[in-house]
């Protein structure tokens, strides 16, 4: 039989019973659309948890003093309270490991702010230049601080969007307004543009000034850093950067034991891979789920095509009869039994991809339908069609011609 | 030209051994038209699944046009069927879905022919079968049992069969259009120089054939290529 003639057979045998054909094929359907929709809603949320981790900063290595110690049994003076972190440090690293982009040294701590009349308490961080691109910060509204500000330690600063809310009435311009931090008065010549919180931290609700201003008048005359910010060139380098930054520290501050650092390393990639791993186990969760519903399709299948067979019994003796081989008929029922799971799973793919296009479009949840997953869906259906198909095919072929054609 | 020599076949239901056929020879010349005649019970039928290539014999040998077809396996018969065995059913066998057309070219679609050659084919065994071709493209169903007979003929003629093998073709119609179909089967013979066999327990239907052989209890009782006219003749003085 050419293809020609298996598929005209299949279309006149799937049409014959148009009702029993499209109630089959359902079952696929909802499977397949299922399994589209729930891997899009897996595949969506995790690429907006990638994307608000990415937001605090690309490629981003963040290096913590570790706690102080003293000697002996002494009180320890809790994590990021050592000052062991030094401008030396910094360059170092800048200089002396590969891959990076940008390092930005950082003080920061809690402080009160005033402006007139109001009050709120915050982050306060002093920082460069660097900190901008380093932690992806965009300025909506006048500019950011720059190296020059911190050199000559100009007393200004720039705000966060919710900390402007919380300061100054709206429809006031928060540029050109004065806040007091601890005493001081700084000049606002610029506002952040909103990045929304994530997890504990909100970038929102922070006030950034010069790193000098803030050593010299918050923390009061002292070159140690409270944090050091590394951005590394690619994704890919993250770990390289990581361990050559740690390497270099322990040499730097003349520690052996890898356990007993005195700075604490957090890499922005381990923090996405786990966040990645959580959605992905969430992914695999909905996508077993459609996967079961695509099982029971596909059962649905076998039943009708083993009907089908013991319904056509007849139309198969006498094609046996007529020289029909028994690959001939294994070939024509199988073909039917794959024709339902792809149409089928054609139709689902497509409904999918409708669902999960208006999900997004009314903003209940971003979605992502990949490549991958609609060509998973087609062999999967496809794959369902041989597997369910394959018994009712082959005993539709090894049927005695003699006995089918006297079957009543 | 088919051979059979003792042919025996036995069918085994546990303990049971029922002889259908107990060493049955004969042959039948190219041309011929031949009825094969008998009760219900009496082997015809298993006769007729060996001689239509459906079914092996337990012992003997058959050759069809030289061609030792008694142990081919399932496939082989298969081919076979296709290439030399045209088949007309009591209960037509016709697919209900598919055109006139359709059903005369399914041998052809398992035979491999090209599209083209298959319609040719087609239309040369209709017209031969005897049907008009404003029927071409109905649908089975829409056919009266006299014209789906000759649909059925047209599709066993379609393959260029060495033998045509009918198995009660008029058991499903009225004496006047079984008649007509049975006219049908002879101008075959006559006209093309068809092999034709010819299985019914009818005696009337047998008459139409021009050597009968009559079988029971598994056995040929009588090879009527001698006896036909003097049987013809018995039956005449009857009615």
């Amino acid at each position: 039989m050419t293809t020609k003639d298996i598929l005209h057979e299949t279309f006149s045998a799937l049409t014959a019973n148009k009702v029993r054909t499209s109630l089959t094929m359902l079952g696929i359907i909802i499977g397949i659309s299922s399994v589209i929709i729930m891997v899009a809603i897996g595949q969506g949320a995790q690429g907006s948890i990638q994307a608000n981790i990415q937001s605090l900063g690309s490629n981003l290595i963040e290096i913590f003093p570790g706690a102080q110690r003293s000697f002996g049994y002494g009180a320890s003076g809790g994590r990021g309270g050592a000052q062991t972190l030094t401008p030396d440090d910094a360059n170092a690293i800048a200089t002396q490991v590969s891959n990076i982009a940008q390092v930005s040294p950082e003080v920061s701590g809690r402080y009160q702010i005033t402006a007139v009349g109001t009050n709120t308490n915050t982050t306060v961080n002093g920082v460069l230049a660097a900190y901008a691109d380093v932690h992806n910060v965009q300025v909506n509204d006048g500019r950011f601080i720059t190296d020059s500000d911190s050199k000559n330690m100009s007393r200004v600063a720039v705000i966060g969007p919710t900390t402007a809310s919380d300061l100054f009435a709206t429809g006031t311009e928060p540029v050109g307004q004065t806040i007091t931090v601890k005493g001081m008065p700084f000049n606002i010549i610029g506002v952040t543009a909103s990045k929304g919180s994530s997890g504990f931290s909100n970038q929102d609700d922070a006030v950034y000034i010069p790193l000098q201003d803030a050593q010299l008048f918050l923390i009061g005359k002292t070159t140690y850093y409270t944090t050091l910010s590394v951005s590394a060139i690619s994704p890919d380098v993250m770990t390289q950067v990581q361990t050559d930054i740690t390497n270099l520290l322990m040499q730097r501050h003349n520690i052996s034991d890898p356990t007993a650092t005195d700075f604490n390393v957090l890499n922005q990639a381990s923090i996405v891979s786990a966040a990645s791993s959580v959605t992905g186990t969430f992914t695999i969760l909905l996508g077993a789920v459609a996967g079961i519903s695509l099982v029971v399709g596909g059962i649905g299948i076998m039943n009708m095509m083993l009907t089908t067979v013991t319904e056509r019994t007849r139309e198969i003796g006498l094609r046996k009869a007529i020289g029909a081989k028994r690959a001939d008929i294994s070939t024509q029922f199988l073909v039917e039994a794959v024709a339902l799971t792809v149409i089928g799973g054609a139709i689902g793919v497509g409904l999918g991809w409708l669902a999960a296009y208006i999900v997004t479009s009314l903003g209940i949840l971003q979605t992502s339908i990949s490549t991958s997953s609609v060509m998973l869906a087609f062999g999967v259906s496809a794959g369902i069609g041989i597997v369910f198909g394959y018994y009712p095919a082959r005993r539709a072929s090894r049927l005695n011609p003699i006995e089918a054609l006297r079957y009543e | 030209m088919i051979e059979i020599k003792k042919i025996t076949k036995t069918y085994k239901n546990g303990d049971n051994e029922t002889h259908a056929l107990r060493g049955v020879s004969f042959t039948i010349q190219d041309g011929e038209f031949v009825a094969i005649m008998g009760p219900s019970g009496s082997g015809k039928s298993t006769l007729m699944h060996i001689l239509g290539a459906l079914d092996t014999p337990t012992s003997g040998t058959f050759h069809l046009d030289g061609k030792d077809v008694s142990k081919l396996s399932d496939d082989e018969l298969a081919t076979i069927r296709r290439d030399r065995i045209g088949f007309v059913f009591q209960s037509f066998n016709l697919l209900p879905r598919a055109t006139v057309m359709r059903n005369v070219t399914l041998p052809l679609i398992y035979a491999e022919v090209p599209e083209k050659e298959r319609e040719r084919k087609a239309r040369k065994s209709l017209a031969s079968a005897g049907l008009t071709e404003d029927r071409y493209e109905h649908k089975s169903n829409q056919l009266s049992g006299g014209q789906i007979q000759r649909v059925a003929i047209a599709r066993a003629l379609v393959n260029d069969p060495s033998l045509i093998l009918a198995d009660e073709p008029t058991g499903n119609l009225d004496s006047q259009t079984g008649d007509i179909v049975l006219g049908t089967f002879q101008k075959l013979n006559k006209e093309m120089k068809r092999t034709i066999i010819l299985i019914t327990h009818e005696r009337e239907v047998a008459e139409h054939a021009d050597r009968i052989i009559y079988i029971r209890d598994g056995l040929i009782v009588e090879d009527g290529s001698g006896h036909s006219k003097r049987i013809i003749e018995h039956a005449k003085q009857k009615v």
